[in-house]
């Protein structure tokens, strides 16, 4: 390589580094998007990518945005990777967006201590820090509408229910298989509170982020100490290996129930032998909803979408439209509280916290029977909602009971407890000044 | 024309042995670390928090690994645990001793990765090459378990991550999330430099050629009274101690709380890349090594849509990761098909050229 070619090279480099970022146009609101279409994680993340893209470009395309206002939408590629997620925070920062969702509970944990810092609210939607549902004391993050430890009790409730009673719980052993990082480690403290008080015996599988689609000895040692119950956090390949692991050694599958994140494409592949493993959930499957009519005539139907047909209204694509509702509802909340049509991140935070949507709201939304309704507030960031179980029927998920309210008065405690232990450990945790509006 | 070194003459013999014996040479540092300091004050937050800082911790990292694989010749898995040890140990010191300054903690932290770099060393004395690295990997691996498995090391934290907590240098805060990129990145950038220079010092006197006459022939080295132990586990206790003090930076002054899985093979496989494409045993090859391997792909994240956007190409997130990918992919080959040592001695070409330049023979 000669000189020359050095320099042209290091010339090159120079200009290219130079080039600044396009900037965004006046009247509209950024949405940051961050989503993983590439990685161990993709199995999972395209379709609630595909979901969250799509619901809002509908509202583009349909309304013209909301309010008025375009939405000017940006994916950013995470890979479920915390370096790439900060990487993507930092360069959507200077844009102005009205919010970021990590989609990473690993992603949400460096993000949560700055968010108040930026002023760019966090919506990490059922996922993420399970204290940060406090809003007194985290007001930018909110986590709607149900934390990983209400999952765990709504599971247990679940179980309560199938035996006969929250009593029958005592002396049966539970297992618990979960992603060896933050977000399976969030529920074994309240696991490990209810066992001793309801008297069930707990067993941890733990599968490590890098042995996920390698299972084989978590589940020699279900085989071994045969649990009445098992219960799945996992996500990306882990759920679909623990589904078909589950399968191979003949785990009865009725026995088999997981939080909310494993979708079709994980049980699909586990063949017939996956008839009767169970989800909770807390929205509809299918498209028939006016609402998501819309995103198929609009946006599916013209090629504006990444996603094929049949996969709308799947689980998780329905999840990212979940989330694209209660942004979008953020946003215009916003709107309506500061008449301002262009909303900064400031205003959006004031918007989630007043998000109440009922029935009537959600038939306007065209979301009717969508999902049961939720109402934010100051002090609660969560919402604590009911979710149900449904059952995969060897074709799609059919739901299986009414929803199940969380064990509110067991959970309580604990949260308190570590959300008052999380603004303790990092000290200068900012006390709440933003004041409080009144319901929208 | 400008770049030579007639009419320098050297009078002393610590002028010969200087490590830029060349006026230009010292002129053009000082030049590059004004720069670096005046970056702080005109670039933005994203060219300093992601960009500058990360890249900054890499070098470290990989100048650490480059002390040992590049300059001892001992070849090592296990860095990503070592910078891993290193973040944890400062967690805990830093809030045991609150009140204590918190660059003392990231310097102290150093330490304690050098223990577990020299408990790990120990096998270096009897096994060599790739069975060395297979034994470094099981540090990365028993490791990796300690920080998952022992709750003890996040302070029995429910969700197993570590947390950035607030602290100041001077009533600045340089920790936690009020710290502005500015003072993160000034930091971050001072002790670089100054772990830079301690380096270099080491590299080129004594302890330096011991290790370089271990690398070259072990036998030979103990024939002319080097001790063996002493001199490998030396090297594995520096190297691990400035992967510790990277470690430390990338947690608490670049992401500002993390995970474990931070710190796992992939960590250790790309501060090795960086190193072998840097250039072995060279402290700027650790530069160009981190700059090519972090900072392309961001370049190239930018560039890619920039180009192809006025054509009409709207490609989406997704497809411009595969790119990358597929990019950083071909650029590492055909560096190293164009120079198979490194970055490094590409820079070393170019200054040759240049003494020579406008005229070469």
């Amino acid at each position: 390589m000669s000189f020359r070619n050095i320099a042209m090279g290091v010339a090159v480099a120079a200009l290219v580094g130079t080039t600044a970022l396009p900037a965004v146009a006046q009247d509209s609101v950024y949405v940051p998007l961050f989503t993983y279409r590439t990685g161990p994680f993709a199995g999972s993340g395209i379709h609630i990518a595909d979901g969250m893209h799509d619901y809002l470009r509908m509202l583009n395309e349909r309304d013209g945005g909301i309010g008025g206002v375009k939405l000017v939408i940006e994916e950013c590629e995470t890979g479920y990777d915390t370096k790439k997620g900060v990487e993507c925070y930092e360069s959507v920062k200077g844009k102005n967006p009205v919010m970021v969702n990590p989609w990473s509970t690993g992603i949400t944990l460096p993000l949560i201590p700055r968010a108040a810092v930026d002023k760019i609210p966090i919506l990490s939607m059922a996922y993420g820090l399970s204290a940060s549902a406090r809003g007194d004391i985290f007001p930018w993050v909110f986590n709607p509408p149900d934390t990983y430890w209400d999952g765990a009790s709504i599971i247990l409730k679940y179980i309560a229910q199938k035996e006969g009673g929250i009593e029958k719980l005592k002396g049966k052993k539970i297992g618990y298989i979960h992603l060896d990082a933050s977000f399976g480690k969030e529920p074994i403290p309240l696991l490990e509170q209810l066992s001793k008080d309801l008297g069930f015996e707990l067993k941890m599988y733990p599968v490590g982020a890098q042995d996920m689609q390698n299972q084989s000895s978590q589940w020699l040692s279900v085989r071994r100490d045969r649990p009445d119950y098992m219960v799945l956090y996992g996500w990306g390949a882990l759920n679909s290996t623990a589904i078909k692991e589950a399968v191979r050694v003949g785990y009865p599958m009725d026995k088999f129930i997981s939080i909310w994140w494993p979708g079709e494409d994980d049980a699909r592949g586990a063949g017939e032998g996956a008839k009767g493993f169970k989800t909770l959930n807390w929205h509809a499957t299918g498209t028939n909803f006016p609402a998501l009519q819309d995103v198929i005539k609009h946006v599916v139907d013209k090629g504006l979408s990444k996603a094929s047909k049949e996969k709308v209204g799947e689980v998780l694509y329905n999840r990212g439209i979940y989330n694209s509702m209660l942004i979008a509802e953020g946003i215009r909340n916003a709107q309506k509280l500061t008449g301002k049509k262009v909303v900064t991140g400031e205003d959006v935070r004031r918007g989630l916290e007043t998000i109440n949507l009922d029935p009537a709201r959600l038939k306007e939304l065209g979301l009717e029977g969508f999902t049961s309704p939720i109402a934010l507030s100051c002090t609660d960031h969560n919402g604590h909602r009911a979710a149900f179980v449904q059952e995969w029927d060897g074709a799609k998920w059919v739901k299986v009971t009414d929803p199940i309210e969380p064990m509110t008065d067991r959970v309580k405690g604990q949260l308190d407890a570590a959300a008052t232990d999380y603004a303790e450990k990092n000290t200068g945790w900012p006390k709440r000044t933003e004041p409080c509006d009144k319901q929208s | 024309m400008l770049y030579r070194e007639a009419g320098q003459y050297k009078t002393t013999y610590a002028a010969d042995m200087a490590i830029f014996p060349l006026r230009e040479d010292r002129i053009g540092l000082a030049l590059v670390i004004a720069f670096a300091y005046l970056l702080a004050f005109i670039g933005n937050g994203f060219l300093l928090q992601a960009v500058l800082i990360p890249f900054l911790v890499f070098s470290l990292a990989a100048m650490g690994l480059n002390i040992l694989t590049g300059y001892a010749g001992l070849l090592s898995l296990g860095t990503g645990a070592f910078m891993g040890v290193g973040a944890y140990a400062c967690y805990k010191l830093t809030s045991a001793f609150p009140n204590v300054n918190v660059i003392i903690w990231i310097l102290a932290s150093g330490f304690f990765s050098a223990a577990a770099g020299v408990l790990f060393g120990l096998p270096s004395l009897r096994i060599k090459g790739f069975y060395l690295a297979v034994a470094t990997l099981a540090a990365q691996f028993f490791l990796q378990w300690c920080f998952i498995r022992v709750p003890w090391l996040v302070n029995y934290n429910a969700s197993g991550a570590l947390e950035s907590p607030l602290r100041t240098l001077f009533g600045v805060p340089i920790m936690g999330a009020t710290a502005t990129p500015q003072t993160r990145y000034l930091v971050v950038l001072t002790l670089v430099i100054a772990l830079t220079w301690i380096a270099s010092n080491l590299v080129h006197g004594r302890i330096g050629r011991m290790w370089m006459a271990v690398r070259d022939m072990d036998i030979a080295a103990e024939l002319i009274g080097i001790r063996l132990l002493r001199t490998k586990l030396l090297a594995f206790a520096v190297s691990s101690y400035y992967c510790g003090v990277a470690g430390a930076l990338l947690v608490f002054l670049w992401y500002g709380g993390a995970e474990y899985d931070v710190f796992d093979i992939n960590q250790s496989f790309i501060i090795l890349f960086m190193v072998i494409i840097g250039g072995l045993g060279s402290l700027i090859g650790s530069f160009f090594g981190a700059a090519l391997i972090f900072i392309m792909p961001i370049v190239l994240g930018i560039v890619v849509p920039a180009v192809l956007s006025p054509f009409g190409l709207r490609i989406g997130a997704d497809v411009i990761e595969h790119l990358r990918f597929m990019l950083v992919g071909v650029l590492i080959i055909a560096f190293l098909i164009a120079e198979p040592h490194g970055l490094a001695r590409l820079w070393q070409i170019a200054k040759q050229k240049l003494r020579v330049w406008p005229f070469p023979y």
